[in-house]
C-alpha cells in the first residue's frame, strides 16, 4: 500500500533534504518550520497492462468498443503524444507502443489498410526517427516509417492542413490535414501531469500557429489559474471551446493512460524515498553520486542525466470520449500527486530538475530552466499558488548560459536580442512574436531539422506570466548571475542570501513552503 | 625651428613592430617606435598658392597608427617621403594669406595632396572631382606623399607649423569648437563612405567597428541617404551607446554579428565545415570599418547575393573572397573624400555641416602636447576599450 503525500514541518531532528539544481542536487537545511511538501508514494501498477489496454478499447467510456469504429476501406489515423511526455522517458516498453500496437492488431483485423500515426507534436521539434521508434516500438516502426506513414506533424505544411472553423469566441481551429479528414482519430496520450489530455491532445498537439496563438498568448496564459486544473485553466477553456469544434467535424476515439511516481530508480532511487528513511544502501548511493556528480566533466555529467529511463508503471487506461474519458484520468492523476497544503506562504522553494518537457536529448537553457521552475513546479497547484500574493519564490538552478543551437536555435536569438529589450510577456509579445513566429529561416530549421519553431520560446515566456504576475520577488540559488539578470531576476549564493535578499518583502521570519518535487505532486493549497 | 614628432626609416624598427606589437602593445611606443619628437626646420610656403598654418588639434587616426604598428602595407611605401611629419585630421589657423583667406583664418584640411597642390596638368581624376583618385601623387614640385602627413615637404599636424594649398582649405565657420572642427576630416571619409555606399531607400546596412570610423560612417548614412535598419557591430560600451546616438536600428557584438543579421533580415545560416559561417540572404550594403581580415571575411559572408561590400578600414590580407565571386558581391574600395560628391559639393562641407550639427561633444575623449606623444599614442590604440573615439594632439600647449 502506498502512503499519500503529507507535509513535513522541519523541525531540529529533520535531516538535510534533498534540493534538485540541474543536473545535480543539493543537501539542504531548511529554516525550522519550512513545510516540505512530498509527493504520494507510486500507487499500484495495473496487474495485467495488455487486459487492461484491451479492456479499455473493448469497453470505452461513452463510445463505441473501437472494433466497431473499424471498417474496411475507412481511414484511420493514430496520433500520440511526442517525446515531451514523460519526464523523463520510460523504459522500454514505452506505454504508447503497447496501445497503438493493439489499436494496430484491432485495425488489421478489421480489415483497415489506410492506417497513418503521427506525433503530435504541435510546434515542438521533429523527432528524430530512434526517437520515434522508441515510442512506438520497433515492430511499428518497421512497418510504418519507411513507407511515410508514421512520422512527425507538420505545422508550417499550408497544403497538409485544415481549417475546421472557428469557435464561438472566434478562435480558429486549424489542424492536421489528415486528422481532419479522417474517419476515426485515435489519440493516444500519456497523462503524466494534470495539464495534459483532454482536448489539449488533439486540438493543440496536432494543431498550427494559427490556431495555437489564441490560447498560447500573454494574456490567455496569466489567467491560467493553474494549468493543472483545466476548469480554472483560460488555456484549457480555449482548447475545450477548440475540442468541441474538432469533434464536430472528427471522430475522435481518445485513450488516455496514468502513471505512477516510480520515476528513479536503481543507483537514483534514494531521490524518490524520504530522506529519513534512507537505507545505509540508499546513503551509501547518494554519497556516491552525489560526489561522482561533483568530480564528473560537465559532459559526462549530462550523459548520465540524459540516459536517466524512469520506471514508470502503468495505473490506469480509458478509453472513449475525449471529456469523460478525462474525467476518470484526472481522478486518477490526483490520486497520484494531489497533496493536501494548508495556506499559501510567504516564500516558495522550488529544485529544479535537469529535464522538461522540451530539453529532452537536449541541453537545458536558461528560459527553459525558467520555464521549469516558474512555468511548471510553480503552477503544480489547485487552489491556489503555494506562495502568497507578492511573496518570494526561491528557485534552484545552476541556470548556465548554454543553448542547443540544433534544438533552440530561436531561443538564443530571444535570449539575445528579446529578453535584452524587455521581459514583460506582453510587451514582447506585441513586438516580437510574429517576427519570430514567420521568419523564414526557424521555420525551414523547424521543418527540416529537429528545431523548436521560431516562436516556442516566446509561449515559454508565457507560461511563465502567472508566477512574474503573483511573485513579489524571484531569487535563484546557485545560478550564474549573468543569465539569470537578462530574465530579470536576481541571484544568489545560499539559501541564507536569498531570504535575506527577499526579507524586504517577506520580512525575516517568512513561512517557507518547499515543494519536493520530482517526483511530481499537485498542492492542494486551502 | 619647430618642434614636431618626426616619423623616420628604420627597418629594423619596422620589422620589430610588425613582429611583437600586436602582442606586446607597449614596444610600439617604446623602443621599437620610428617616431621621434625632434627640433627641426619649420616647412617653407613659397609657391603660389600655398601657406602656413598652425595646427591647434591634430587627430591621431587609425592609419597614423598603422605607420607606428608596422601594419601598413608596403603597397604604400612609394608614396610617401620619409622623414616625415605626421597628422592630416587639422584644425589649424592660418600665419600667412592664402589666396582669398586671410592670414588668421581658423581652416580644417583636405589632407590629399592633388595636382591643383603639386602645380601640375589635372589628372583624369582631379579633373572629374575625384580628387582622392588624383595619379600624381609622387610628382610636382612637392615630395611624394599621398597626403600631408605622408609627404617629407608639408609637414604634418604633428608639428608647430605646417604648410598646405588652398585648394585643400576650409574655413571653420565662426562658433564651431576646435574640438568638432577637427573631426571634419574624418566626417569627410565617412560622408564620402555613405555616398559610395549609393543606398537606395529602405536598404538595410550592417557597419563593422564602431571606432572613428564605423561611428561617422553610421552618422553619415544616417543623416545623407535613407537607408533602413543600419545595424552596428561594436565592441565596447561606449561604442554601443554612441552608435545608437549616432543613428544605428541595433547594435550588435563581434560575436553577434551572424545572429543578429540573420535575425534582422530572416536570411538562412550556414556553417561550412572547419570554416566561418555565413548567411543565405543577408543585408544590402556592409561597410568594414574596421580593416582586419576577420572583419572583412564577417562583412563577405552576411552581405545578401548581388549586394555592395564598401571598405572604409584600411584593408588587411588573407580575407577569404569566396563570397565575392559566389554571392556576386560588388566590392567597393572608399579612400578620403572628393571634392565633387555625387551630393555636388565637396566632402568637406557636407563634413563641416555634419560637425555643426551631430552630436559630436565629447568625442574628441583625449588631448595630449607632443611631447607626451607615447601616452597619446599608447591611448589611440587603446582607445575603443578606454571609452575615447578620438585622441588628438593639443599642438598649441606643445
Amino acid at each position: 500500500m502506498s502512503r499519500p503525500g503529507f507535509v513535513l514541518e522541519v523541525d531540529d531532528r529533520t535531516p538535510p533534504l534533498i534540493v534538485h539544481s540541474g543536473e545535480g542536487f543539493l543537501l539542504e537545511r531548511f529554516p525550522l518550520g519550512t513545510r516540505v511538501v512530498y509527493p504520494p508514494e507510486a500507487l499500484p501498477p495495473v496487474r495485467d497492462v495488455e487486459e487492461a489496454i484491451q479492456n479499455a478499447l473493448l469497453n470505452p467510456t461513452e463510445s463505441e468498443p473501437l472494433p466497431e469504429l473499424l471498417r474496411p476501406g475507412m481511414r484511420l489515423t493514430i496520433a500520440f503524444d511526442d517525446i515531451s511526455l514523460p519526464l523523463p522517458p520510460m523504459k522500454k516498453p514505452d506505454i504508447r507502443q503497447r496501445i497503438i500496437e493493439a489499436v494496430l492488431e484491432l485495425a488489421a483485423t478489421a480489415g483497415v489498410d489506410d492506417v497513418e500515426i503521427i506525433s503530435a507534436n504541435a510546434l515542438h521539434r521533429r523527432l528524430t526517427p530512434n526517437e520515434l521508434r522508441d515510442i512506438v516500438g520497433e515492430r511499428v516502426f518497421r512497418s510504418f516509417f519507411p513507407d511515410g506513414k508514421l512520422y512527425n506533424f507538420d505545422a508550417e505544411d499550408r497544403d497538409n492542413l485544415t481549417h475546421l472553423g472557428q469557435t464561438r469566441h472566434g478562435e480558429d481551429v486549424e489542424i492536421s490535414k489528415r486528422a481532419a479528414e479522417s474517419d476515426l482519430l485515435v489519440y493516444v496520450n500519456v497523462n503524466l501531469v494534470a495539464m495534459d489530455g483532454g482536448h489539449k491532445s488533439t486540438s493543440i498537439g496536432l494543431a498550427s500557429y494559427k490556431s495555437l496563438k489564441h490560447h498560447h498568448n500573454s494574456h490567455t496564459m496569466i489567467h491560467s489559474r493553474s494549468f493543472m486544473d483545466h476548469k480554472a485553466s483560460k488555456m484549457h477553456h480555449s482548447a475545450w471551446r477548440m475540442g468541441e469544434v474538432l469533434t464536430q467535424h472528427v471522430k475522435v476515439f481518445q485513450i488516455e493512460t496514468t502513471l505512477n511516481n516510480n520515476v528513479f530508480g536503481g543507483g537514483l532511487e534514494f531521490l524518490q524515498k524520504r530522506e529519513w528513511e534512507w537505507s545505509i544502501k540508499d546513503q551509501a548511493s547518494m554519497l556516491a553520486t552525489k560526489r561522482g556528480l561533483a568530480a564528473a566533466p560537465a559532459k559526462l555529467r549530462h550523459k548520465i542525466f540524459t540516459d536517466v529511463r524512469a520506471n514508470y508503471e502503468l495505473t490506469g487506461v480509458n478509453a472513449g470520449a475525449i471529456e469523460p474519458v478525462h474525467d476518470k484520468t484526472l481522478e486518477m492523476v490526483h490520486r497520484q500527486h494531489l497533496v493536501e497544503v494548508q495556506g499559501q506562504s510567504d516564500v516558495g522553494i522550488i529544485g529544479v530538475p535537469y529535464l522538461g518537457p522540451y530539453n529532452v536529448n537536449s541541453v537545458m537553457n536558461p528560459i527553459l530552466a525558467a520555464c521549469m521552475g516558474l512555468g511548471y513546479h510553480f503552477n503544480a497547484y489547485r487552489g491556489n499558488p503555494i506562495v502568497r500574493k507578492d511573496g518570494a519564490l526561491i528557485l534552484y538552478h545552476p541556470v548556465p548560459y548554454e543553448f542547443s543551437q540544433l534544438h533552440h536555435p530561436s531561443y538564443v536569438d530571444f535570449f539575445e536580442e528579446v529578453l535584452s529589450e524587455s521581459t514583460d510577456p506582453a510587451t514582447i509579445e506585441a513586438k516580437f512574436e510574429k517576427q519570430y513566429a514567420e521568419d523564414p529561416w526557424y521555420i525551414h530549421l523547424y521543418r527540416t531539422s529537429y528545431a523548436y519553431h521560431g516562436v516556442h520560446p516566446f509561449y515559454m515566456w508565457y507560461w511563465i506570466s502567472h508566477a512574474l504576475d503573483h511573485c513579489g520577488d524571484i531569487v535563484w540559488v546557485g545560478a550564474n548571475r549573468k543569465t539569470v539578470e537578462r530574465m530579470g531576476f536576481r541571484s544568489a549564493s545560499t539559501l541564507q542570501d536569498a531570504l535575506e535578499m527577499v526579507s524586504h518583502s517577506v520580512g525575516r521570519s517568512p513561512s517557507i513552503t518547499y515543494l519536493h518535487n520530482p517526483p511530481h505532486l499537485l498542492a492542494d493549497v486551502r | 625651428m619647430m618642434l614636431a614628432l618626426e616619423m623616420y626609416r628604420s627597418p629594423a624598427k619596422f620589422l620589430a613592430a610588425k613582429a611583437v606589437g600586436g602582442r606586446i602593445p607597449g614596444i610600439l611606443t617604446g623602443p621599437a617606435a620610428p617616431l621621434r619628437l625632434v627640433t627641426i626646420n619649420e616647412p617653407k610656403a613659397e609657391r603660389e598658392g600655398w601657406a602656413r598654418i598652425r595646427p591647434i588639434l591634430s587627430g591621431i587616426c587609425g592609419s597614423d597608427l598603422g605607420m607606428v604598428t608596422g601594419s601598413t602595407k608596403l603597397y604604400f611605401s612609394a608614396m610617401v617621403s620619409m622623414p616625415f611629419v605626421p597628422g592630416h585630421e587639422i584644425v589649424g589657423e592660418l600665419l600667412d594669406d592664402c589666396e582669398d583667406l586671410p592670414k588668421g583664418t581658423k581652416v580644417v584640411m583636405d589632407s590629399v595632396l592633388t595636382c591643383a597642390a603639386r602645380g601640375v596638368e589635372p589628372c583624369q581624376g582631379c579633373a572629374s572631382g575625384n580628387t582622392n583618385r588624383c595619379d600624381r601623387i609622387t610628382v610636382g614640385h612637392v615630395a611624394p606623399g599621398l597626403q600631408t602627413g605622408f609627404c617629407q615637404d608639408t609637414g604634418g599636424g604633428w608639428g608647430n607649423v605646417m604648410v598646405a594649398h588652398r585648394s585643400q582649405l576650409y574655413a571653420v565657420p565662426d562658433g564651431m569648437s576646435d574640438e568638432r572642427a577637427v573631426l571634419t576630416e574624418p566626417l569627410a571619409c565617412a560622408v564620402h563612405t555613405a555616398l559610395r555606399a549609393k543606398v537606395e531607400p529602405g536598404q538595410s546596412i550592417l557597419v563593422s567597428g564602431a571606432g572613428a570610423v564605423g561611428l561617422f560612417a553610421t552618422l553619415a548614412l544616417r543623416e545623407l541617404t535613407q537607408a533602413g535598419r543600419i545595424t552596428v557591430v561594436a565592441k565596447h560600451a561606449k561604442q554601443r551607446e554612441l552608435a545608437r546616438a549616432f543613428g544605428a536600428s541595433d547594435v550588435v557584438a563581434p560575436d553577434e554579428v551572424f545572429r543578429g543579421v540573420r535575425r534582422s533580415t530572416g536570411a538562412f545560416r550556414l556553417k561550412p565545415e572547419m570554416a566561418k559561417e555565413f548567411l543565405l540572404g543577408g543585408v544590402d550594403i556592409a561597410v568594414d570599418a574596421v580593416g582586419s581580415k576577420d572583419s572583412i571575411d564577417t562583412v563577405l559572408r552576411v552581405t545578401k547575393a548581388g549586394g555592395r561590400v564598401v571598405l572604409s578600414g584600411m584593408p588587411a590580407s588573407g580575407a577569404d573572397l569566396s563570397p565575392v565571386w559566389f554571392r556576386e558581391l560588388e566590392l567597393t574600395g572608399t579612400y578620403a573624400s572628393a571634392r565633387e560628391e555625387p551630393n555636388d559639393k565637396p566632402a568637406f562641407e557636407t563634413a563641416l555641416e555634419l560637425a555643426a550639427k551631430a552630436p559630436l561633444d565629447g568625442i574628441v575623449g583625449a588631448r595630449y602636447p607632443l611631447y607626451r606623444w607615447r601616452e597619446a599614442i599608447d591611448h589611440a590604440h587603446s582607445a575603443g576599450r578606454l571609452g575615447t573615439v578620438k585622441v588628438a594632439f593639443d599642438v598649441r600647449a606643445s
